[in-house]
């Protein structure tokens, strides 16, 4: 082991536990303090198993969407030229620079019962789709953008002086190779709409059994003083999203090795 | 038309302006009372979000009134929230809520003295009443409780199990029913039939009375003191008192900590000065001392009720707002069935 190695993993080790997983593991043990059959209580009452169900589906839909757009906006921000291209690219990242009540408030606004543009999308299941895929569009743009800038373009010009079509380079070189980066946003998107309370909150109408969804059932268990229910929910959504993550892995590991 | 809902997109632009500026110059205020030098001691301050603008003209009413030394610290949020963080540890001397069972927490964890609602005033220092908030020129033509559960009306309330303010919705639906005369099975279906026509349930009653101002719904159940901010705020809506309604009363105390500070006990006396509550009156509240309010500034409801009427909060909380076992549980989930999960 060289010098300093041994300091830079306790360092980072330390740093992991105090800011992730503590906290994380703190979240995990409360969720136990009624015993199992308290949690499984908690998790699977008519408002919790609803919850739960229709924000891991809204959740996958959003991360299926955003591994199709986000790589079609890095392709687009890569290969093609066009005017104002700069200014499109800074745009990706401002979603995490609005804070999520303001998002949410702006497509409310646009997308609400006074919409200017006519689409009433408020207090509905896409609404809450639309404001997740605003508060994650980054993740994949994010993470193709650069994989796709180093690609090499030899290699696609090679096969198309095979006689390769288009469609065929895209398929068998340029997707493979993007894989890893598509999987690992996807990912993050995810894990990050699962979690979403301020976009979703206004937009969603909070109706139970219809677009509430787990984070604001989760503040309903606080306010009523139920930490420990609010903790079980929790730790559902933290193991739905460590399947999630953990699968993607996969997936990432997978395509390297086809490599 | 076209016109219209420009002009509406523009407002909500303004508004999200306006926030962002509000936010700035909160910030801004922080270092203002930090640069006070608090010789004359300080109060910590801890509120819930709706008497912000009020206790800031108090606060600056109380400094004139012979403590300008005094350094008032503010904290504001959701009344639950702000509850629960003093519970956790949040420094605070003064304490003001929208509903009891949020000092009722305090007082569990012995940070507030269950003495608090001895006094004269029972511990609560504004009241206001639930009222019926509609749109201008009241085109559903809704005059009472009966209206709101027509088959084409759309009503807009938090919801009560994220909202404790609209725990008092609630309840005012429901004991306008008992006060006409309806038994507890009938007055229990009303809520059912009210809460099928409610179509957005938000998470506090300042998001409600936004989504209201956003074009959602028919009516928004809202408390007398948030519609007249409304209107002083420049919205276009109107509202009506029901003869049939809830007396809300707000809660205030000191803590443990506060009750041996001889500068928050000037500021708990202050707030009931006639000077303070008029201030109240003056945003919307309805002052709990007498002949502060002009004789039909804040006209009495004929047939106004307390949460007394029905056992006081304990009893409500447990019997109403359970989330698993209660008359607004069996609603929501009654509800959930009929719009398909």
């Amino acid at each position: 082991m060289r010098p300093g190695t041994g300091l830079g993993l306790g360092l980072a080790t330390l740093y992991m536990s105090a800011i992730v997983l503590v906290p994380l593991g703190a979240v995990v043990w409360r969720s136990r303090g009624d015993g199992w059959s308290g949690f499984w209580h908690d998790v699977t009452t008519p408002e919790a198993s609803s919850t739960l169900r229709l924000t891991v589906g809204v959740s996958l839909a959003v991360a299926v969407i955003n591994a199709g757009f986000g790589t079609l906006i890095a392709w687009v921000l890569v290969r093609d030229r066009f005017a104002g291209k700069r200014f499109v690219d800074a745009l990706i990242d401002l979603p995490f620079a609005l804070p999520t009540i303001v998002a949410g408030l702006v497509l409310l606004a646009l997308y609400g019962p006074e919409s200017p543009l006519g689409v009433d999308l408020a207090y509905t299941r896409p609404g809450v789709v639309v404001a997740l895929l605003f508060v994650t569009l980054p993740f994949v743009v994010r993470t193709v953008q650069p994989v796709l800038i180093e690609l090499d373009r030899e290699m696609e010009e090679a096969a198309a002086s095979l006689g390769a079509t288009r469609a065929t380079i895209f398929r068998r070189i340029i997707l493979p190779n993007l894989m890893p980066a598509i999987a690992a946003g996807t990912a993050l998107s995810f894990a990050r709409a699962i979690s979403e309370y301020g976009a979703t909150v206004l937009i969603s109408g909070n109706l139970p059994f219809k677009t509430q969804v787990a984070s604001v059932h989760i503040f309903s268990q606080i306010e009523n003083d139920n930490t420990t229910g609010a903790a079980a929910v929790s730790t559902v959504l933290l193991l739905v999203s460590l399947v999630v993550l953990l699968s993607l892995d996969l997936v990432q590991r997978w395509a390297v090795r086809r490599d | 038309m076209r016109m219209r809902t420009g002009g509406r997109f523009a407002r909500a632009t303004g508004l999200v302006v306006a926030v962002t500026l509000a936010v700035g110059a909160a910030a801004c205020g922080d270092d203002d009372t930090a640069a006070s030098d608090g010789s004359g001691g300080s109060v910590d301050l801890v509120a819930y979000s709706t008497p912000q603008e009020a206790y800031a003209d108090i606060i600056e009413a109380f400094k004139a009134d012979g403590h300008d030394g005094v350094d008032v610290s503010e904290s504001y949020g959701a009344s639950g929230d702000q509850s629960r963080a003093v519970e956790a540890g949040q420094p605070a001397d003064y304490v003001a809520f929208s509903l009891e069972p949020d000092v009722n927490r305090l007082v569990e964890a012995d940070l507030v003295a269950d003495d608090w609602n001895s006094g004269q005033y029972h511990g609560m220092v504004t009241d206001s009443v639930v009222v019926l908030v509609v749109r201008p020129g009241n085109p559903k033509n809704i005059e009472s409780w009966d209206d709101l559960i027509e088959d084409d009306v759309e009503v807009v309330t938090p919801n009560p199990f994220t909202s404790g303010g609209a725990r008092w919705n609630v309840m005012a639906a429901y004991g306008a029913q008992i006060q006409q005369g309806r038994s507890e099975d009938e007055a229990q279906q009303y809520l059912a039939d009210l809460f099928a026509n409610v179509i957005v349930q938000d998470d506090s009653a300042r998001k409600s009375l936004q989504t209201f101002s956003g074009g959602a719904g028919d009516v928004l159940l809202a408390y007398e003191n948030e519609a007249i901010f409304a209107q002083q705020s420049g919205e276009d809506i109107e509202y009506i008192v029901p003869d049939d309604t809830i007396l809300i009363e707000n809660p205030v105390a000191l803590t443990t900590g506060g009750a041996d500070d001889q500068a928050a006990e000037d500021f708990l006396d202050f707030v009931y000065t006639t000077d303070a509550q008029r201030i109240f009156a003056d945003h919307g509240y309805r002052p709990v001392v007498e002949g502060v309010a002009e004789p039909n500034e804040f006209p009495t409801p004929s047939g106004l009720f307390t949460i007394d009427d029905f056992g006081g909060w304990s009893e409500v909380s447990s019997t109403f707002f359970d989330p698993e076992d209660s008359v607004m549980a069996d609603v929501e989930r009654g509800i959930g069935v009929s719009t398909g999960g």
